[in-house]
């Protein structure tokens, strides 16, 4: 082990300019660099090429936007409004979609476990960093211009301000104030664009913290957790409507992922 | 059983960088009421001939990556990198330097 540990610390030696900077901008810069988010991609290639379900046939002629089996870029113009199921859809609630009218799997099978663990990631989360890496580098691009777009843009701003639950939490109630911050990690105030757009543009994301790959609509029903929340329903309108809200914030950002958090 | 591997091997002025993702869980002691299971052995070879021979530890993350340099090394030369756990099981991953 003396070559790596040797070539370790001669890395180190080689940024000494890095290190002036403050220790958490430093421990995020060396998460980056042991980010294992390919080990994701590689098996959501796999998911997505599978064949099952009762019509035993696999994803690869879902249209996510772009047509049939397109990948380049379709994560950078998600969330977006499907003439075909006449409602605006984001990545998850697209692939559910296709699980269930390609492969002919009902809603109850394909959504049992839609966020995995640790030991155990699930599907939609491997088919999620397999999909949006295909967007790397594409400014993000969100269906704006149809009247139902409109409309889940604003439906999402209204959860985004609406306090409830036990606690009466918004979202706004972390995520809306400048300077706030849970322990280490500042709290972003997410419906301003600038603080918005770098957020956004890289989930889905590898969470260093328990060694999970996490997708977006994970981390809307983790906050609602957070807040105490009745736990929203996976792919339903207010979820979708949140997602778009803070991507349509977010549009512009050249997306960065799938990337590595906290 | 294991799960998947990721290398990359690139020439880089006289070096040649490499890259190594592996999945594993590498749970540690404490985490398993001791029934630990990590990488032990790590082994690369270059061209079929042991270029390095390391061990480690739980303290290693699970789904660790590696990065290190070699020494030389030409445009085609095979890399493989393998790892051992303390259960046995075994997996590898061979590259071509580009």
């Amino acid at each position: 082990m003396r070559t790596v540990i040797g070539s370790a610390a001669l890395a180190l030696a080689f940024a000494p300019a890095l290190a002036q900077q403050s220790p958490y901008a430093e421990y995020q810069r060396m998460a980056r660099e042991s980010a294992p988010v390919e080990l994701f991609e590689l098996a959501g290639e796999e998911a997505w090429k599978k064949k099952q379900g009762p019509k035993n046939v696999s994803l690869e002629q879902c249209d996510l936007g772009q047509g049939p089996g397109v990948l380049k870029g379709a994560y950078a113009s998600l969330p977006r409004y499907f003439k075909d199921t006449d409602r605006v859809m984001d990545l998850e609630t697209r692939l559910l979609h296709c699980m269930m009218t390609l492969q002919g799997r009902s809603r109850e099978e394909a959504t049992k476990r839609v966020f995995g663990n640790a030991d155990n990631a699930s599907e939609m989360e491997v088919l999620s960093a397999y999909i949006a890496g295909h967007s790397h580098g594409m400014p993000m691009r969100p269906g704006t211009s149809h009247a139902k777009e409109k409309a889940a843009y604003q439906l999402g701003q209204k959860l985004f301000f609406h306090r409830a639950g036990s606690w009466d939490f918004s979202c706004a109630s972390c995520h809306g104030e400048e300077d706030k911050r849970i322990r280490m990690s500042g709290l972003p105030v997410l419906y301003k664009p600038q603080v918005a757009r770098p957020l956004i543009a890289t989930w889905p994301a590898y969470r260093v913290s328990n060694s999970q790959f996490k997708t977006m609509q994970w981390r809307m029903n983790d906050c609602y957790r957070q807040m105490r929340m009745p736990e929203p329903m996976f792919g339903s309108e207010a979820m979708v409507s949140l997602v778009h809200f803070l991507t349509v914030t977010a549009q512009g950002e050249p997306y960065r992922g799938p990337a590595i958090k906290r | 059983m294991a799960g998947p591997m990721k290398m990359r091997a690139t020439l880089n002025g006289g070096f040649t960088d490499v890259r190594v993702l592996m999945t594993h869980p590498m749970a540690t002691e404490q985490q398993t009421k001791g029934k630990p299971h990590f990488i032990q052995n790590l082994t690369v070879k270059l061209n079929g001939k042991i270029v390095i021979e390391g061990e480690i530890s739980q303290a290693v993350s699970r789904n660790p990556v590696f990065s290190f340099r070699l020494n030389g090394g030409a445009k085609g030369d095979k890399i493989e990198v393998s790892w051992l756990d303390n259960k046995g099981d075994t997996n590898k991953t061979e590259t071509a330097v580009a």
